[in-house]
């Protein structure tokens, strides 16, 4: 039995990769590929008569698999279906970290489960409050509701669109410059920042055109994304690079954060550090550097 | 539980494992196929028989082809084959219990 540690609410998520939970294969060495979370799915990856099976695959892996500190979250299925309530009893008996709430449309949905989650948690004896959950928006009503869903729970941690079901309720497809879903990517943004949890964009799914993936990257980059829903080990590492701080934003980050802990001990709330003026409200933005510096490999985190 | 009718869990895909569990009246019998039989036969021989004894099937025909699976996915096919031929996989698995 593997006892995984509590999990965080607010960690580095920029890449969260899709596993089938039916899968042994490909489960049992998901940490390998260094990806911040792993999402196993009980959800669209697994055929309607194999969700039974998946679920006892899902539990063994959960209590025997070491995954490190790779997080371990899991998509169940649709609120809409007669298996998203033993879904949540596999989680939360089998520790996963977090779970994902398909076709998320209301706060009323992250209640329900919300609600189950507890129940489950107390049947199993798991610490309460323990899981956390994220919801997939994938409708048109589910982002106009961006924000009531983002500020359901106090254990909702992000929340993500996701593209192909969006599209299709849209009647549009995948377009190069992202304009198929720019309102609801930024919608949704703004509303996961107003209640102050993590934002992640969908997946990238052909995976033979490298420069598309990057154009969707750079946009997502830009737009203030914490992180992507991935579909294949090769896609990490370019987010991993691309969402790495650049080596001036680090040495600024580190400067800011140090002048910040020298001057507010002295009593003063507003500096300049290289002429620019400094305060308070800096300083998260140079945290989040420091931390993805760490994460990256590129400073010591002595700071953070 | 007793096997009420035949059953199966799993793939014939790399480390996985199919198992079949039928109605018998002889106690356990155990028929084994492995890719990996010279080096784990005895282990997942054993993994199968506890997790038989730990669901309290008394009688069973179990038929297990492994493809090179780990212990924690033989534990999980059974289990499934198991409560699949009593119509029982769907809900109210007992999680950490007999299932662990």
């Amino acid at each position: 039995m593997i006892p995984r540690p509590r999990p965080q609410r607010f960690r580095l998520r920029r890449t969260m990769m899709f596993m089938n939970a039916q899968k042994p294969g490909l489960i049992k060495d998901a940490y390998i590929y260094g990806c911040d979370s792993i999402m196993l799915d009980l959800e669209d990856a697994v055929a309607e008569n194999q969700k039974d099976s998946a679920r006892f695959s899902l539990y063994h892996a959960l209590k025997t698999i070491d995954y490190g500190d790779t997080e371990v979250i899991v998509r169940i299925n649709g609120l809409d279906t007669p298996h998203w309530q033993e879904d949540i009893r596999v989680c939360v008996a089998g520790g996963a970290d977090g779970i994902r709430i398909a076709k998320c449309e209301s706060a009323q949905d992250v209640k329900t489960v919300e609600a189950a989650v507890l129940e489950a948690e107390k049947e199993f004896g798991v610490e309460i409050g323990r899981t956390l959950l994220m919801a997939a928006l994938e409708s048109p009503k589910g982002i106009l509701n961006a924000y009531e869903i983002c500020s359901a729970s106090d254990r909702m941690f992000g929340v993500a669109i996701s593209g192909g079901d969006f599209r299709r309720c849209m009647q549009t497809k995948f377009q190069p410059d992202g304009v198929d879903m720019l309102a609801a990517r930024g919608h949704m943004l703004v509303a996961a920042r107003a209640a102050g949890i993590q934002c992640f964009d969908t997946v990238f799914t052909d995976l033979d055109n490298d420069e598309g993936f990057m154009a969707e990257l750079m946009q997502n980059k830009a737009m203030g994304f914490d992180g992507k829903s991935l579909i294949n080990p090769k896609q990490i590492r370019p987010v991993h690079e691309l969402f790495a701080p650049t080596e001036k934003e680090v040495i600024w980050a580190k400067k800011v954060v140090a002048a910040y802990r020298e001057q507010s001990a002295a009593g003063v709330g507003v500096f300049t550090v290289d002429g620019k003026m400094i305060d308070i409200a800096f300083i998260p933005g140079a945290e989040r550097t420091l931390k993805l510096a760490k994460a990256c490999g590129m400073d010591d985190g002595g700071l953070v | 539980m007793t096997i009420e009718k035949s059953a199966v869990a799993g793939t014939l895909e790399s480390s996985d494992a199919m198992v079949t569990v039928e109605p018998s009246k002889n106690g356990i019998e155990l028929e084994l196929s492995s890719s990996v039989m010279n080096q784990y036969g005895r282990q997942i021989k054993a993994v199968v028989l506890e997790t038989l004894d730990r669901l309290e099937v008394k009688n069973c025909k179990v038929t297990v082809v492994d493809k090179g699976a780990l212990d924690c996915t033989i534990k999980a096919r059974v289990e499934c084959a198991v409560f699949r031929s009593c119509d029982k996989a769907d809900k109210n698995i007992p999680w950490g219990g007999a299932v662990r």
